[in-house]
């Protein structure tokens, strides 16, 4: 029996591990939404000085993790571990960010999950002793996610009310050995199980990915023994705002009530009625950024104190929507404490 | 939407609960609207085209040729806002109304010549530009040839 | 009177193709080949001609037309070279459409980049 592991799916951590610093870019349409005055750098377009729209994402998730470091003073060879992921095929901005940076790198892939895999990996590798010092990273880019999973951009599409739109930013946060450096801790996470309802739609991600996060919610808080008011948020990303109505009553019928506390970072990162983005964002760099340039300030600043974080993803891809499979999800969730 | 069943009765019928308690939350396209812009933007796009047609006429030239050069008008003014990226945001309002002209084949053609041309000139913009219009001109001749045959067997060349 | 007849039409042929939409999981490239196949049978039954007389613009300009276009072609063909002609003639009368979309696509994409 693992000692760590409490339940099913949830493990504790002996020595949580402090997330001492974060960077995070956005997008110009990030910028001007709600968090717009948060995030360390916005862009002023969606090239950012490059040739390609997947050379600017290779480019802002590159920049994010080395100004996190430059932040921490550290060097790339101080740091144990890079855990980053995106959502392009064979992961390339994240693969292709690490090639001038001379760090130990594993590439993960969870879809919009991607962050909360990288943080609780990192947290386990680091309560586990294997690594000191480890980043956790995530990108996505409008063009480059709509044109690998859509349409060209400039195709004059309507979008559908249940539509997500994939957010450009990238998030990088550092953890390191608990006791260290004062900070919000990880102390705990669930890993979650493949669902799949059988929705094929990918203009509605949020009905698909909706019991993937109560499934895991549920496990979470029964592995631990918790009542959801444990926690001052359970944020989710991103199911928008489809996925998280259903969520909610999918755990109220659980007798789970999560009305008053749970919220998205899809939902948080754009103004709804304003935007033009449908149901909310989505993408791997979503929740990466409003996790890196607001949720933790929040935690810092002592305006949140207990934050689940509810990281949910779409597990599909073109070639499996067009051979009528339905879309696998998967969410995994990561107590953060400050 | 297109759903996918489990074999499994018993997830099946999990699958199928589930299924309409999302129904209740998921919102439905504003369809009075959408039709209303969609036919003020088909309805826009065919006046624009009957104007042209008729300048045309009124030129001199003959009805075939008049059509032709209307055609080829309303494809450059298309192809033109798709480069300018203007035409996805008439899209976005006029929906059908705006794919189903001929403009809207012309932006589905020149849509993807401008975007994949960061992957070369051949492989990237020429081998892309028919991924969305590829099949209208395939179902269409297709069509052609199966109609043209079955007319001539049914009543002859006449 | 033809205009406000091009402006009626082919705007209701655009509020029946949303309606479609929103009432079906089906994609703009769905919707357009139905109407260019559509627009090929009505051709093959003899009626896309006079309901072209009847409404101008608004029956030649919507993508139904297209599969009016290549039919005609093909039937004028026919009816000078026999069967044979079902293949010579798809293009004869698209030729202009198409070659535009072609070469403006080609031109507008040596002159930009897509905005995003």
């Amino acid at each position: 029996m693992a000692e760590h592991k409490r339940g099913r799916q949830t493990v504790v951590f002996r020595n949580p591990p402090v997330i001492t610093h974060t960077f995070s870019i956005a997008g110009p349409k990030e910028g001007r939404g709600p968090l717009g005055g948060k995030f360390h750098r916005v862009l002023p377009d969606l090239y950012y000085g490059e040739k390609s729209w997947e050379k600017a994402e290779i480019k802002m998730l590159r920049d994010s993790i080395q100004e996190l470091l430059a932040s921490a003073n550290l060097s790339p060879g101080q740091t144990d571990l890079v855990l980053a992921g995106d959502l392009l095929n064979q992961n390339i901005a994240a693969s292709f960010a690490l090639r001038e940076l001379p760090i130990p790198f594993v590439g993960l892939f969870n879809a919009c999950a991607t962050f909360a895999d990288a943080l609780l990996l990192g947290a386990m590798l680091v309560d586990g002793g294997y690594v000191d010092t480890v980043v956790a990273a995530a990108s996505s880019h409008y063009a480059t996610a709509e044109r690998q999973y859509r349409y060209p951009l400039e195709l004059g599409v309507q979008r559908r009310p249940t539509a997500q739109r994939t957010v450009t930013g990238s998030g990088a946060v550092l953890l390191q050995t608990g006791g260290k450096a004062p900070g919000p801790k990880i102390t705990a996470a669930t890993l979650g199980i493949v669902q799949d309802m059988g929705l094929k739609d990918v203009n509605d991600m949020g009905s698909a990915m909706a019991p993937a996060a109560a499934a895991t919610i549920e496990a979470h808080l029964s592995d631990l023994g918790r009542k959801p008011d444990y926690y001052d948020l359970i944020v989710s990303g991103d199911l928008a705002s489809v996925g998280l109505a259903i969520t909610k009553e999918l755990l109220q019928q659980k007798q789970i009530s999560v009305q008053n506390n749970m919220s998205c970072c899809g939902i948080m990162i754009y103004d709804l009625a304003r935007d033009g983005v449908e149901a909310g964002g989505s993408g791997a760099g979503c929740s990466a950024t409003v996790f890196a340039a607001h949720l933790y300030r929040e935690l810092v600043a002592g305006n949140l104190h207990k934050l689940l974080f509810v990281g949910t993803g779409s597990l599909h891809s073109p070639t499996t929507y067009q051979q009528g499979e339905s879309i696998p999800t998967i969410a995994h969730a990561v107590a953060v404490e400050a | 939407m297109g759903i996918n069943r489990s074999s499994d009765p018993q997830k099946r019928q999990a699958q199928m609960t589930y299924q309409s308690l999302a129904k209740k939350h998921q919102p439905k396209p504003r369809l009075a609207r959408n039709m209303f812009l969609a036919f003020l933007t088909g309805g826009a796009i065919s006046l624009l085209g009957q104007i042209l047609f008729n300048l045309y006429r009124g030129l001199g030239l003959n009805e075939g040729l008049s059509g032709s050069l209307m055609a080829v008008t309303l494809v450059f003014l298309a192809g033109l806002l798709t480069a300018l990226g203007w035409y996805d945001a008439i899209g976005r309002i006029g929906g059908a109304g705006s794919a189903i002209p001929i403009t809207g084949f012309a932006n589905s053609v020149v849509s993807p010549a401008v975007e994949f041309r960061q992957e070369g000139m051949v492989l990237g913009m020429a081998a892309r530009m028919f991924t969305v219009a590829g099949p209208v001109i395939v179902y269409g001749v297709v069509s052609a040839v199966v109609v043209g045959i079955l007319r001539w067997l049914v009543v002859g060349a006449g | 009177m033809d205009y406000l007849i091009a402006f009626v039409v082919g705007g209701l042929i655009g509020a029946a193709g949303q309606l479609v939409l929103d009432k079906t999981s089906l994609t703009p490239a769905h919707l357009m080949v139905i109407l260019v196949v559509l627009g090929s049978v009505l051709t093959g039954l003899g009626l896309y001609k006079p309901f072209a007389t009847f409404a101008g613009a608004g029956a030649t300009v919507p993508v139904s037309n297209f599969g009016y276009v290549l039919t005609q072609g093909v039937i004028s063909e026919i009816k000078m070279l026999g069967p044979v002609g079902a293949v010579a003639g798809v293009f004869e009368l698209a030729s202009a459409a198409i070659t535009a979309a072609i070469f403006f696509g080609f031109i507008f994409a040596l002159l930009t980049r897509p905005k995003g």
